[in-house]
């Protein structure tokens, strides 16, 4: 036995055994663009209202919203009952960053190495980020048959034309540069023997320039990142969040007010600039679904920034991975990496068809499972859930014995743990909520509009991957405007002379919501997801 | 009926769901988690923990969010532990064993006890790679312990106080940067880059109305 699966699931692998050899001599068609279109608008997730509300007031009102944010956004904040004195300043600093992920540590290093007083604050410890759980890979146009121009069309059509193409530019142009800048600090990319990066396809990449370290290459980025950090001496605060954005009274960012997650006291933090860079939302379970994010994924940087009146883009456009993990329970929600798919698997249903290409873009994947179990052919597994095969022994056969844990060492981990021999039987996938689209709108220099001196970097901002993001662009967004937020942080906070501080909006918008009838009975931002079960 | 088990966390008796996780079992329990989490997968180190089957000797290690609750289990977490970090410039350092020699030098009171190895919730072979760090094997040393998800259960359970983590990581760092042969076609082509190669190309691109780069994409050649 490879797998503790059930008789009816043996069943359904059975099929997928019996049409492997046949599969495996034909690659799957590539979808029209019409075809896309319908299968999207039919089965994706952001398609469906129902889990949408409208959002009633700040600057994005009128717009929708997911139920769970427009929730966020709509409740009051800590500091309307809790009393800060602001002008007891614990930490004064040229440069704040808000999170402690990939974007705030490369923009913290960079801030650093311009001259900057800078600092970061992070609600669990440095590295507790969805960047260290990315597991496939960072795009760069870095061979000979590829350019940033050709990265550019991959991503800008990826993203459906709705990304800010000035972002996008910045994104693949500077593009191989970060990952220069990762390989000198010490980031050890999968290469040949002698020196040649290897790249390989991720979904919607018309050229292999997908780099990685094995499939720990978010933690391989991370873990380095953090030592760099730690090595120059910038200081970490950890387990503090950041609650409220301050502002002087020109109406320009003035630092942050700081929870200790730990005692419950407040702290504040004055700042001629900060950089919100607090990542993702998935621990907010849009639509009901299971979530790759760690756990503190949960939008605080989106809610403090729009309270303080920036406004958001593309928040109602989220990304559902097509493969997260569905079987056995322990394991769900988590990331099967896209790499899973570059290196040879097939998405296959449960009468052994290989239904679609596998390296479609994540949102057409998505949507292809979820019309695949909705359409009957799903495969039950124990739990009431359902999802359809990644044939992983096609990968064994492609690429040889021992491809799996050369290539997906944490994949065939995971797998094991739980008796599940991914060379040998496939494994049930399920689509997971992976990624915001969308976020804080920045200009092409990673500055908010609306409020002077503020910038935001990483998953937080939006407008980089218009509505859809592709492998390996995360990663990299992370790097390349997390660096840029540095540098352009560092370069600012000289011009920039503070007044009084003052978090009247926190009151002005809570007289909003009273104003708008809105009374959630939560406060937010959220910080942490409320897993404690108490009611017996 | 979900099966449940009994299950201790420090000490205290809880009922649970049989198929839980340590982390999600806290979480059933009541517990709010702030220390010991992370990432919930596998991947970032922050939910080392300790047990022991009630009536058996052996003290097992294992990761909270990856190690399924069984029956009988005395369960604390090490949310922290106090491995020792040396800082460093990464520019001034040359890959040889001098290094370790200089930074870690507690690596050679190794006694080989092999502790660290049984330890590792990753499966590494933990002492093998110290080893290899103590000959100046930089390259295997990284190559030994790149699985390695910095949780900190091999120090706590290291009589020699070694933080091996922190070993492992200056191994990879030096390797990746030094040993490790340069890809020639990232420098030439951040040169390109920077030279304004790609700046004409780039502008045409973005200038182009939307209707021919929707062309453009649709139709574009895919590398086989
Ligand atoms: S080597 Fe040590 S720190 Fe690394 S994963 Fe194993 S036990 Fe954890
Ligand atoms: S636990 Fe410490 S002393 Fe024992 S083998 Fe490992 S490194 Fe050596
Ligand atoms: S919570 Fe990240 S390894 Fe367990």
């Amino acid at each position: 036995m490879y797998a503790p699966y059930n008789d009816s699931m043996m069943e359904s692998v059975k099929k997928v055994e019996a049409t492997r050899a046949a599969r495996m001599a034909t690659e799957p068609r590539r979808l029209t663009a019409d075809e896309k279109d319908d299968l999207l608008s039919k089965f994706h997730p952001d398609y469906n209202n129902d889990s949408f509300d409208e959002i009633k007031v700040g600057p994005n009102k009128g717009q929708r919203a997911p139920i769970e944010l427009a929730k966020m956004l709509h409740s009051t904040s800590r500091l309307v009952t809790d009393k800060v004195d602001l002008n007891k300043i614990d930490y004064d600093v040229d440069v704040l960053v808000i999170g402690g992920g990939g974007a705030g540590s490369s923009c913290a290093i960079e801030a650093h190495n311009a001259g900057a007083n800078v600092m970061i604050v992070t609600k669990l410890r440095i590295g507790d980020a969805n960047t260290m759980m990315a597991e496939g890979g960072i795009q760069a146009a870095d061979k000979e048959n590829d350019s940033p121009v050709q990265h550019y069309l991959d991503c800008f059509g990826g993203g459906h034309f709705a990304a800010r193409p000035e972002l996008v530019k910045r994104l693949v142009t500077e593009a191989p540069d970060a990952i220069k800048w990762l390989n000198e600090l010490g980031v050890e990319f999968d290469k040949d023997t002698d020196g040649t990066m290897v790249t390989t396809h991720g979904g919607g990449t018309s050229r292999k320039r997908m780099h990685a370290a094995k499939d720990y290459s978010g933690a391989e980025i991370m873990r380095t990142l953090r030592d760099e950090v730690i090595n120059l001496g910038i200081p970490v605060i950890e387990f503090t969040s950041a609650v409220e954005l301050i502002k002087d009274d020109k109406g320009q960012v003035a630092g942050a007010v700081l929870l200790n997650m730990e005692t419950g006291d407040y702290m504040v933090a004055k700042a001629k600039t900060v950089v919100i860079a607090t990542g993702g939302a998935g621990r907010m379970h849009y639509n009901g679904f299971p979530t790759s994010n760690h756990y503190g994924a949960t939008a605080d940087g989106l809610v403090l920034g729009y309270r303080a009146g920036a406004p958001l883009l593309y928040q109602d456009s989220i990304q559902y991975h097509p493969t997260g993990a569905v079987y056995p329970s322990q394991i769900l929600g988590a990331l099967v990496t896209e790499k899973v798919r570059s290196v040879g698997a097939q998405l296959v249903n449960a009468n052994g068809e290989a239904y679609i290409h596998p390296l479609e873009t994540r949102d057409v994947n998505a949507s292809g499972v979820i019309r695949e179990c909705r359409e009957g052919r799903g495969v039950d597994a124990p739990g009431g859930v359902q999802g359809v095969w990644l044939d992983t022994p096609m990968i064994e056969i492609l690429g040889g014995e021992g491809t799996i844990e050369k290539r997906i060492p944490a994949m065939f981990r995971m797998y094991m743990n739980y008796g599940i021999d991914m060379r040998k039987v496939p494994i049930l996938i399920y689509p997971t909520l992976h990624y915001q689209n969308g976020g804080l709108e920045i200009n092409g220099d990673g500055f908010t509009n609306a409020i002077p001196n503020l910038l935001v970097a990483g998953e937080a901002a939006g407008g980089i991957h218009g509505t859809n993001r592709l492998m390996g662009n995360s990663l990299l967004d992370v790097i390349v405007f997390g660096r840029n937020a540095g540098k352009k942080a560092a370069a600012k906070y000289k011009e920039v002379t503070l007044g009084s501080l003052n978090i009247d909006h926190v009151a002005s918008y809570d007289k909003e919501l009273k104003d708008a009838g809105l009374e959630t009975g939560e406060v937010s931002p959220m910080l942490l997801p409320k897993y404690a079960r108490h009611e017996r | 009926m979900e099966e449940m088990v009994n299950v201790y966390f420090y000490g205290k008796k809880y009922t649970v769901p049989a198929a839980l996780t340590i982390q999600t079992a806290m979480e059933y329990a009541g517990y709010t988690l702030k220390r010991g989490v992370g990432c919930r997968h596998g991947f970032c180190g922050a939910c080392a923990t300790i047990y022991r089957i009630k009536g058996k000797n052996e003290l097992k290690t294992g990761l909270a969010c990856t190690t399924q609750v069984q029956e009988g289990m005395y369960i604390t977490q090490i949310p922290y532990f106090p491995t020792d970090k040396r800082t460093y410039d990464i520019n001034d350092l040359k890959a040889n064993q001098q290094v370790m020699m200089e930074l870690y030098p507690e690596i050679y009171s190794c006694i080989g006890c092999n502790a660290c190895t049984k330890a590792c919730p990753q499966s590494l072979k933990t002492m093998q790679y110290i080893a290899y760090a103590q000959r100046g094997d930089l390259k295997k040393c990284a190559e030994e312990s790149f699985d390695c998800i910095m949780c900190g259960t091999c120090s706590v359970r290291c009589p020699a106080g070694i933080s091996h983590p922190m070993v492992g990581l200056l191994a990879r760092r030096l390797n990746g940067k030094y040993i490790e042969p340069e890809a020639k076609h990232l420098t030439k082509r951040v040169e390109e880059i920077n030279n304004g190669d790609f700046d004409a190309a780039m502008a045409e691109m973005m200038a182009k109305p939307i209707d021919e780069v929707k062309d453009l994409y649709n139709n574009r050649e895919i590398e086989k």
